[in-house]
């Protein structure tokens, strides 16, 4: 067993997300045999982006200005609102390049078992940017997981009264895939997804 | 189909072991707690992804191992097919099909079939309703794969659906109420998919169950199965819309008293398998040996029915069962399998083997040198 210094280190490495235990002994000895200037360069970065990154007002995803570019951004669309469910979300559809209006962060999505209700994520402010009616459309883009789609219907509900297009990411084949390959449940929602064409 | 080869590496007590197997009844004998049976429970494995022995992974791996990998090279419908099974400690599971990666694991479900009979069987009819339930759903799992992967999304809608009833109390009303309806939009349609597919098993069973009883019985008595659901009707259902309606209604019916105990009361997790014998329930009913002609007639149901599916007979394991029977029974079940390609039969002692049985022998000694050996007599 360590002792002392190295066992903090690898027992609060073992608490990030996806990493094991062997994966923090590890890194562990890969900081203890790295430059003192590299580790202190990461203590740095750590101790930066906790003090200077923070929640934008408007959309809530991690940023450092509030509100953040992207809210402040003339060029996008004021009246389509993209909700995901964390702020890396907004990340992977902006590489699409496809959507040009704005986001709003929920901060994770229903589950009962971990102690989420619709109190816990970002669902009242989501209203109150509805408010004013600016927005006219909204793409529910959480995860096609049993939480990502109870939360999307969540949402659904809650809109379904408004004078709003609600639509949600669809869910089918993947691009560069094989058909044979698709699972049923995949497979089947291509299906009911299936678009005509011409 | 057969099992032309096995090897085995960090699986239970072998470090590794590398064996060939014959078509045919392919015997495995050596002391208790030497390795016979953890030959048969690594073919069993890849066939059903689950043991017969335990529930938990973690078991099948060696001691202090990361990994056990089970490497079976099969003829199913006289081609070669290799299946390696690389059971993960503390991680996903990962499975190759003639060297090629599956995506999921469960989707080697149905590429190799195999049915087990132990003497575990016997909590089949004396055993409580979960004992049933993993009978029907292991056959449905191998008959259409994809069911495995509904219940396993059923059981994380339960698990959710149970926690937002649990927490019902700290809530207000109209939150509970919005709530509740988005875990049922999630939880109905996998509860009536699994319970469609556990009534059609059933159907499918019955009546090769009722015949293998009277194949294996001594006397002259009649065994029927039925499904069992806290909603009656549903189990005469016809439609998967049908029993989708049935379980909302009665959902909200028990609403209140769901909120109080914070568990869904409705659903193929509370169902059972109902087992009768000359109309009598077998369970408090049943002798032990009617409760052995029991267990056996819902194995070779189940071997039966695999085989219409299959084109061709699943792998047989027979699991030190022809110690716990008598010799009557002993005769009529090596009559009931003798379509099968491959048996493996695992015993303590030869004498336990009923005569007549010709094939290859092994004598299993694990140990702690981890080999097994064609027996030389």
């Amino acid at each position: 067993m360590y002792e002392g210094a190295i066992a903090d280190l690898i027992e609060a490495l073992g608490r990030l997300p996806g990493v094991g235990p062997k994966s923090a002994q590890r890194i562990a000895f890969h900081l203890l045999d790295a430059e003192p200037a590299e580790v202190q360069q990461l203590a740095r970065s750590i101790t930066e982006a906790k003090e200077r990154v923070r929640f934008c007002g408007e959309c809530g995803r991690a940023t450092e200005n509030d509100p953040c570019s992207i809210c402040t951004d003339v060029r996008r669309d004021p009246s389509v609102l993209c909700v995901v469910e964390e702020s890396r979300d907004v990340i992977a559809i902006e590489r699409t390049r496809e959507f040009r209006g704005r986001y709003h962060v929920l901060g994770g999505a229903i589950s009962p078992i971990d102690g989420i209700g619709p109190n816990d994520l970002r669902v009242t402010e989501l209203m109150q940017r509805l408010a004013d009616g600016v927005v006219v459309e909204i793409i529910l883009a959480t995860d096609p997981n049993l939480e990502g789609e109870a939360t999307a219907s969540y949402l659904a509900r809650m809109l379904k009264d408004m004078d709003l297009s609600v639509s949600r990411l669809a869910s089918g084949l993947p691009v560069g895939g094989d058909l044979e390959f698709a699972d049923e449940v995949t497979l089947g929602r291509a299906f009911a997804g299936r678009r005509t064409l011409g | 189909m057969w099992v032309r080869e096995l090897s085995l590496a960090d699986f239970r007590s072998y470090e590794s072991v590398d064996v060939e197997f014959s078509p045919g009844e392919v015997v495995l004998s050596g002391l208790n707690g030497r390795g016979k049976t953890n030959l048969v429970e690594a073919v069993g494995y890849a066939a059903g992804l689950e043991s017969h022995r335990v529930s938990s992974d973690s078991a099948l791996i060696r001691r202090d191992c990361e990994r056990a990998v089970i490497r079976l090279t099969a003829v199913i419908a006289g081609r070669e097919t290799t299946i390696e099974l690389q059971i993960n400690a503390g991680r996903a599971n990962k499975v190759q099909v003639n060297g090629s990666p599956l995506p999921r694991t469960r989707d080697v479900l149905g590429v190799f079939r195999c049915v087990t009979f132990a003497p575990e069987d016997l909590r089949l009819v004396k055993g409580e309703p979960s004992e049933r339930r993993r009978f029907l759903d292991g056959v449905m799992a191998q008959v259409a794969p994809r069911y495995a992967g509904v219940r396993s999304d059923f059981e994380k809608a339960l698990k959710q659906r149970n926690a937002l009833l649990r927490s019902a109390a700290g809530m207000s009303a109209s939150d509970f109420a919005a709530s509740v309806q988005v875990w049922d939009e999630r939880y109905v349609p996998l509860a009536a998919e699994l319970t469609w597919g556990r009534l059609n098993a059933v159907r499918r069973l019955t009546e090769p169950v009722a015949l293998a009883y009277q194949s294996i019985s001594p006397a002259a008595d009649t065994c029927r199965i039925n499904y069992v659901s806290a909603i009656p009707s549903l189990v005469a259902a016809t439609s998967i819309e049908e029993i989708h309606g049935l379980i909302i209604e009665s959902l909200i019916e028990r609403r209140s008293e769901e909120m109080r105990r914070g568990a869904t009361s409705v659903g193929p997790h509370r169902d059972d398998l109902d087992l009768q014998l000359n109309e009598m329930p077998a369970r408090t009913h049943a002798s032990h040996g009617e409760s052995w002609s029991l267990a056996l007639s819902l194995r070779l149901a189940a071997f039966e029915t695999l085989t219409e599916i299959g084109g061709e007979p699943p792998i047989l394991i027979l699991d030190d069962v022809f110690a716990e029977l008598d010799e009557t029974r002993r005769g009529r079940l090596l009559a009931a399998i003798s379509p099968a390609e491959q048996v493996f039969i695992t015993a303590a002692v030869t004498a336990d083997v009923p005569t007549g049985i010709v094939g290859q022998r092994w004598q299993v000694d694990a140990g702690d040198t981890s080999h097994v050996e064609l027996e030389t007599a």
